[in-house]
C-alpha cells in the first residue's frame, strides 16, 4: 500500500525540519479524525498524537496534534485539530489501536476526553484500586508482580490472568517512574535541558540527547560539521551495541546458559569503556551538545579502538555462535513470546521488536538523519516474532553496527578530515515547529518542539520507543506461561523511565 | 563441548584484581574535581551560573558532589581553568556535608561502627529500590555483578526480598509514585539495616531536582549511611564506597591512584 503523498490533507515535512506555525494545517475534529484514519489505513503510522498546550488558541481553542509517518517516502505529515472550546473528540483507538496510549495521555494530562475510547485507563497516574482487565471462570487466578522487582530493575506492575500455568492476559501498569520530566524540561535553562535529555532513559543517553540537539539545530537552522556527525553516529552505534549484547547476556542468564551470560556481559563493558574514553562517561554523557560534539577522537585513540574492535568482534562471534547453536538455547528461545506482524503493525511498534516481527521500519533508513544521510546501515529483519527472532536480530544489528563503526573510523584515519567539533548555534526561529527522530537501540525516539514569537521553546513533546512497544510485550505473553515472562521481558527490554517521563 | 572449552580458554580470566591492584580509568573520565585555591577574577560567577543543578557555591567556593552531574560545563566556562575534573573515582562519603568539595583535602567514607561491622562485615545483602531512576545507576549496579567486578567475591549480593536483606540501595529522585513502595521496602528490612544512596538523583534529585512528580532524593527521615555521587557513579566508585563501609578499604588512595595515571 502506498501513502498518497500528494494528498493535501497534511503538511509534509522531513526528519529534522522546522516549519513556521502558520504552515500547520488546522481542521475540525471530524476532518482531523478522517485524515488520521486515512493515513494509517494507507500504510502510514501515528508517530505522535498529542495535545500541545503551546498550540492552544492558535485557532479557536484547545488543539490536537498528529504526526503521521510515511516511512516509505521518508516524510512526516503534520496536522492539527481545533477543538474550539470543547473538551472532547471522538476517539481513534478502536479503529487504530496505536492511538490508545496517546489518547490516555491526552486525557490524563489535558483533560480532553476521547469519547468512546475502549477503556480509558490511567497511563501514569496511580489509581487504587487500578481497574485491571479480569478474566473470569473456573480455575482462573491472578498473579501480581511489582512494582519493586526481585532484580536490579526499574519499577512497574505486572498482572497476569492465568489458568494453571497458561497466561490468558497480561496487563502492564506503569507510572511509578513518572517524575514530571517533560514539564520540568520545559521550564529549565538550555544547559539543564541537555542533562535532562540525557536522563529521559539512562540507557539511551546518546539517543535522546541527539534528538534534543537535532531539535535545536532544526530550529536555529544550524548544521553540525561532518566530523561531529561521524562521532555522533559512532556513539549512537556504540550505545546500540552495548545494549544489544548486554541484553543477549541477560537472556542467556535467564535460561542458565552461563558462558553466554558471562561473556556477553563482559564484552558489553568493552563498548561502554570506549564511550567513556571518548566522552568521559560510560554512557556517553557530556559528548553531545547542540551544534556538534564536545570531544574529538585522536588518531592514536582511533587506531587503538580499531584494534580492540577487531578483538571484541572475534570474541562476540565466538560467543554468539556457541549461544545460537546450543540446543537448550534454541529450544527455549524458539516459539516463545510470539508477536505477529499484524499485531506489531496495529500497535505501531518500532525498533528491533517491530523488525523481529517482520515490520521493517528503521529511522536510520526511512527518515535518515545525521551521518545516516550519507552512509546507510543495512536494516536487519526477521519474521518469526519470537524471543529467538528478537535475540538473533540484536546480534545481526550488532555485527552491522560494528562494521559501520569500523568504516567510519578507518575513514577518519585515511581522509584526515578536519577536526571540527561544532558549529555555532544561531538564534532559534520564532513561532516554529520542529520534529526530530532518531533510531535508538530500542527504536524510534521522537521529539517535537514549538517556539514562541521570541524564538524560545514553549512546547516540547518526547516519545520514547517504549511508549509504542509495551503493549507488544503484553501480547507476547498471551497463551504462554508465566515462566516465559522474564525471557520475553528481556527480549524487549523496554524502558520504564522513558515511558513514564 | 570441545568448542566451549576452547572458547573458555580463549576468553580467558577476566576478573579484575581490584582492590589489590588499582584499575586505571581513562584520562577523560570525570571523577573528583580539583579546585584551584588561587582567588578568582573579581565578580566572576561563570561556573555557578552555568551549572545545571546549582551544585556550585562561590562563597565559600565549593562543589556539592551530591548534586553535581559531572557534566563538565563549569570546567569548560571557567576563564582561569580553576576547576579540573580528574579521573579519581574515589567519591563515596558518609554524610551530606562531606559531599561538599572545596580546595582542601576531601574526606572519604569510613567504616560502619564495630557492632554493625560484626553483623554485616563479611556478608552484606542488599535490596535495590529504583524510585524514578533512569536506569543509568541501575545499570552500573548490575554491572558490579559481571565477571570483571564480580561483587559476590566480597560477600556482597543483591537479594530478591527485603526480608532477606541487610539494607537497601536506592536510585532515582524518588518519584512520588514510588515513595510508598520505598518506605514499605525499607520497613520490611530487618534491623540493623543500612541505606545507600546511589547517584545524584537519590542524593539530591539530580537532574530532576524540582520536578513536580518527584522528591529531592531519599526523604530526610530515612537515615543514609553511604552517599555515592555520580550520574551515574562508575562501578568502581560504588565498589570502593561499599568496601570502605565494610572496612575492607581504608585510608586515602595513593597519589598514584588519585591521578589515575
Ligand atoms: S560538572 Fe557538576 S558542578 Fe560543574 S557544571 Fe556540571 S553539574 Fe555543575
Amino acid at each position: 500500500m502506498n501513502v498518497n503523498s500528494s494528498s493535501p490533507s497534511v503538511f509534509w515535512i522531513r526528519n529534522g525540519d522546522s516549519i513556521p506555525l502558520s504552515r500547520v494545517p488546522f481542521y475540525t475534529p471530524e476532518d482531523f479524525r478522517r485524515i488520521c484514519l486515512e493515513q494509517v489505513y494507507s500504510g502510514g503510522r501515528l508517530a505522535l498524537l498529542s495535545s500541545v498546550p503551546a498550540l492552544y488558541g492558535r485557532k479557536g481553542g484547545k488543539t490536537l496534534l498528529a504526526l503521521a509517518a510515511d516511512d516509505e517516502n521518508g516524510k512526516i505529515g503534520v496536522l492539527c485539530a481545533d477543538l474550539e472550546e470543547k473538551n472532547s473528540y471522538l476517539s481513534l483507538s478502536s479503529e487504530i489501536p496505536q492511538a490508545q496510549g496517546f489518547e490516555r495521555e491526552i486525557f490524563e494530562e489535558q483533560g480532553i476526553l476521547p469519547k468512546n475510547h475502549p477503556w480509558l485507563k490511567p497511563l501514569r497516574k496511580q489509581e487504587t484500586p487500578y481497574p485491571f482487565f479480569k478474566v473470569k471462570g473456573e480455575g482462573i487466578h491472578e498473579v501480581a508482580v511489582g512494582p519493586v522487582h526481585a532484580g536490579i530493575i526499574e519499577p512497574g506492575h505486572f498482572r497476569f490472568q492465568c489458568s494453571g500455568e497458561t497466561v490468558h492476559h497480561l496487563e502492564i501498569q506503569l507510572g511509578y517512574q513518572h517524575r514530571g520530566a517533560e514539564e520540568l524540561f520545559l521550564r529549565s535553562s538550555p544547559e539543564r535541558r541537555l542533562v535532562i535529555s540525557e536522563s529521559f532513559a539512562g540507557d539511551t543517553v546518546i539517543g535522546h540527547a541527539l534528538a534534543y540537539c537535532m531539535e535545536i539545530e532544526a530550529l536555529s537552522k544550524s548544521e553540525p560539521p561532518l566530523y561531529a556527525h561521524i562521532l555522533r553516529g559512532a556513539a549512537l552505534e556504540l550505545e546500540r551495541i552495548s545494549n544489544h549484547i548486554g541484553d543477549l547476556g541477560a537472556l542467556c542468564g535467564d535460561i542458565g546458559y552461563l558462558p553466554g551470560a558471562a561473556w556477553f556481559g563482559r564484552i558489553r563493558g568493552e563498548f561502554l569503556n570506549w564511550l567513556m574514553e571518548l566522552s568521559g562517561n560510560r554512557f556517553g554523557r557530556g559528548l553531545l551538545k547542540p551544534g556538534g560534539v564536545r570531544f574529538n577522537l585522536s588518531a592514536q585513540q582511533t587506531e587503538n579502538f580499531l584494534i580492540r574492535l577487531d578483538k571484541a568482534e572475534r570474541d562476540l562471534k565466538e560467543t554468539a555462535e556457541l549461544t545460537f547453536n546450543h540446543p537448550a538455547v534454541c529450544s527455549r528461545f524458539e516459539e516463545t513470546g510470539i508477536v505477529s506482524r499484524a499485531a506489531a503493525e496495529a500497535l505501531g511498534m518500532v525498533g528491533p521488536a517491530a523488525r523481529s516481527s517482520g515490520c521493517e521500519r528503521d529511522v536510520r533508513r526511512d527518515h535518515p538523519f545525521g551521518i545516516f544521510r550519507f552512509y546507510h546501515i543495512p536494516t536487519a529483519a526477521a519474521d518469526t516474532g519470537d524471543v529467538m527472532a528478537r535475540a538473533v536480530l540484536r546480534w545481526l544489528e550488532t555485527e552491522r553496527s560494528i562494521q559501520f563503526i569500523r568504516e567510519q573510523l578507518t575513514g577518519l584515519l585515511e581522509q584526515s578530515l578536519e577536526v571540527e567539533l561544532q558549529t555555532e548555534i544561531q538564534k532559534m526561529s520564532p513561532e516554529h515547529l520542529a520534529v526530530s527522530m532518531v533510531e535508538s537501540w530500542r527504536g524510534e525516539i521522537l521529539h517535537l518542539a514549538v517556539t514562541t514569537s521570541k524564538g524560545e521553546i514553549t512546547g516540547y513533546k518526547i516519545v520514547d520507543p517504549s511508549f509504542h512497544n509495551w503493549f507488544g510485550l503484553a501480547l507476547a505473553l498471551r497463551g504462554g506461561q508465566i515462566s516465559d515472562f522474564p525471557l520475553c521481558n528481556k527480549s524487549f527490554n523496554l524502558s520504564y523511565s522513558g515511558h513514564d517521563l | 563441548m570441545f568448542k566451549l572449552l576452547k572458547a573458555r580458554l580463549h576468553q580467558g580470566y577476566q576478573t579484575s584484581r581490584f582492590p589489590e591492584a588499582e584499575i586505571k580509568l581513562p584520562e577523560r573520565f570525570r571523577g573528583k574535581p580539583v579546585l584551584d585555591p588561587a582567588p578568582c577574577q573579581e565578580n566572576c560567577s561563570a561556573c555557578a551560573a552555568v551549572c545545571p543543578t546549582q551544585a556550585i557555591t562561590l562563597d565559600p567556593f565549593q562543589i556539592d558532589l551530591g548534586a553535581c552531574l559531572f557534566c563538565p560545563l563549569c570546567q569548560e566556562v571557567c576563564p582561569e581553568k580553576k576547576i579540573h575534573y580528574t579521573p579519581d573515582y574515589h567519591l563515596a562519603v558518609n554524610s551530606k556535608k562531606d559531599l561538599k568539595i572545596s580546595e582542601k583535602e576531601a574526606k572519604l567514607a569510613e567504616a560502619l561502627k564495630t557492632e554493625m561491622l560484626k553483623v554485616l562485615g563479611r556478608s552484606l545483602k542488599l535490596r535495590q529500590v529504583s524510585a524514578g531512576g533512569c536506569s543509568g545507576c541501575e545499570a552500573e549496579l548490575t554491572a558490579l555483578g559481571n565477571v570483571v567486578f564480580d561483587l559476590s567475591r566480597f560477600g556482597i549480593q543483591f537479594t530478591a526480598s527485603p526480608r532477606h536483606a541487610d539494607g537497601i540501595a536506592v536510585t532515582g529522585p524518588v518519584s512520588k509514585n514510588m515513595e510508598a513502595a520505598l518506605r514499605e521496602t525499607y520497613a520490611a528490612v530487618p534491623s540493623p539495616k543500612i541505606v545507600i544512596a546511589v547517584g545524584a538523583c537519590a542524593i539530591s534529585g539530580g537532574p530532576f531536582a524540582g520536578a513536580k512528580a518527584a522528591l529531592l532524593g531519599i526523604p530526610e527521615d530515612i537515615p543514609v549511611d553511604l552517599y555515592i555521587p555520580g550520574c551515574p557513579p562508575h562501578p568502581l566508585t560504588i565498589l570502593d564506597g561499599l568496601l570502605r563501609l565494610l572496612n575492607r578499604i581504608k585510608g586515602s588512595p595513593s597519589p598514584f591512584q588519585k591521578s589515575g595515571v
